[in-house]
């Protein structure tokens, strides 16, 4: 199952915890899986078409996934899907 | 009576007291530096700022440092704005000025930001600052951090320029050269920054390190004799210091400090090798800027995923302003054209903003008569290998000791 790595500010949200496994085959259905367990990502996460809100950054094994297929970006087994707040640097 | 009341989200507005964060809880969105605007208007004034430091602490009072706290300073900021005539005469621009902020000690505009950033964090008790970079802002935070006697540690993409690469390393940081992007670098500490005890510039100290780009407005206003120009050209990598060029500007017409309450367009200037700000604005939704991959020389405002730049795009619309972008070849070509004209030499990111300027000029968007500022943010000599790759010896002969044959080669 892919793992995810939740930032700070969101950790309330995972009981503190700062790694959380999950299951789901795209990065889409891993953030509803996320949220089913607990709940409140899927807000955080996603606006109201869905899409990643704009001051979210997602990387998969430490590739931003807007740089590839976004949300429908595949995910698996022992995959890192870090959660980074994306106002940062310059 | 402190005159910084707390951060707050400019997204959400919700309200945080002061401390070293970034992002809002609720929303991600930035958080900012709130000041006590009505007490403080009461005491800025032009004279009271006239008075003051050649350098940037002469606004102290709208810069997020408190009147008893000890500053870190080498003298950055009040560079000189100088009017271009001759590179005006090309252009057609009668009133054209370059503010040349390749002057500051570091030679670039970040010392603005660090002498900010470092004099609030050490005020908090951090003992080591750190940052990831493009190479300026590195330079910056090792010079002053060796003038603060702190630890410093600066992240910087594998494949940085040589000569920043020097000019970092002479103050004895720890240099971390990290295999990859200015991107994945800033991902990188983004991560860190939640298991060090560091003050990270441009990361959970940003709200306060960002204001120190409102003084190269600041000046800029006080240089035309407390007048804002009609446009400035500014160069884009994250967006942070063109968000802050819009607060200084209102904030220079909210304290009645230039005459008038029109506000200047702000235009932004990007490499097309990385233009992701530019990209969105000249598309359907220039408040959707998608990531790219950068490829450019202009390597000091390579930033593929700018944190600022829904908020470029806004206030260029907002103020008239435009996001333009230049080809490599417009760079350089922009750097000499610098260079020969007004005798500033400047490195790849102020060709970004040369290029863009020249760009704008011929495809006729002044009249001629308008007061037109360009923002030089850093210095040639920390990019020196664009020019010596591209013939850059310019008009170069070599000759015998004598004067045989210095007539044979040089025609006079
Ligand atoms: C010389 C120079 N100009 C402009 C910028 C752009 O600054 P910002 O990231 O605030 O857009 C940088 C950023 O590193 C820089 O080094
Ligand atoms: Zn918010």
């Amino acid at each position: 199952m892919p793992r995810f790595r939740i930032p700070g500010p969101l950790r309330r949200l995972s009981n503190g915890e700062i790694t959380v496994e999950v299951g789901g085959a795209d990065l889409g259905s891993a953030i509803v899986a996320l949220d089913e367990r607990y709940p409140g990502f899927r807000d955080r996460l996603l606006d109201d078409k869905g899409d990643l809100r704009q001051f979210v950054n997602v990387y998969l094994n430490d590739e931003d996934v807007r740089l590839g297929s976004g949300l429908s970006e595949k995910v698996k087994e022992g995959d890192e899907i870090s959660i980074v707040p994306a106002v940062a640097g310059g | 009576m402190p005159k910084l009341l707390g951060l707050r989200c400019r997204e959400c507005g919700a309200e945080y007291p002061l401390q070293a964060t970034h992002v809002c809880e609720m929303c991600f969105g930035p958080l900012d530096a709130v000041y006590d605007y009505a007490s403080l208007k009461k005491v800025v004034t032009r004279e009271r700022i006239e008075s003051g430091p050649k350098s940037i602490w002469r606004y102290r009072d709208l810069l997020p440092v408190e009147e008893s706290t000890p500053v870190v300073t080498l003298g950055e900021g009040f560079t000189p704005l100088v009017k271009a005539d001759r590179l005006g005469h090309q252009l057609g621009l009668r009133n054209l000025y370059l503010k040349n902020d390749s002057m500051n000690p570091t030679n670039s505009f970040k010392d603005r930001v660090v002498s900010v950033a470092i004099s609030w964090a050490r005020s908090q008790g951090f003992e080591t600052m750190a940052c990831a970079s493009t190479g300026n802002l590195a330079n910056a935070v090792a010079a002053y951090s060796a003038r603060a006697g702190l630890e410093c540690f600066v992240f910087i993409p594998v494949d940085l320029e040589p000569q920043k690469v020097v000019s970092i390393g002479v103050f004895d940081p720890n240099l971390v050269a990290v295999r990859g992007t200015y991107d994945d670098v800033n991902r990188l500490c983004s991560q860190l920054v939640e298991s060090t005890p560091w003050a990270f510039c441009n990361i959970n100290i940003r709200p306060f390190y960002a204001e120190g780009s409102k003084t190269l407005t600041f000046e800029t206003a006080e240089q035309l004799g407390w007048k804002l120009p009609d446009e400035i050209i500014i160069p884009v990598a994250s967006g942070c210091q063109f968000v802050r060029h819009r607060q200084a500007v209102r904030e220079l017409i909210d304290f009645g400090l230039v005459r008038g309450d029109s506000v200047p367009a702000l235009t932004g200037a990007q490499a097309l090798g990385c233009s992701p700000v530019y990209n969105a604005f000249k598309s359907d939704e220039p408040e959707k800027v998608m990531p790219v991959k950068p490829n450019t020389i202009a390597r000091s405002i390579a930033i593929g995923n700018p944190s600022d730049g829904i908020y470029v795009n806004r206030i260029a619309l907002e103020t008239g302003g435009v996001v333009e972008a230049v080809t490599e070849e417009e760079i350089v070509d922009a750097m000499r054209l610098l260079a020969r004209t007004e005798g500033i030499f400047t490195e790849t990111a102020g060709g970004v903003t040369i290029g863009v300027l020249t760009k704008l000029a011929r495809a006729g968007r002044w009249r001629g008569d308008e007061t037109v500022v360009a923002y030089v943010t850093g210095h040639g000599l920390k990019t020196a290998d664009v020019l010596a790759s591209a013939n850059g010896h310019g008009r170069r002969v070599e000759i015998d000791p004598t004067l045989k044959s210095f007539r044979e080669k040089v025609n006079l």
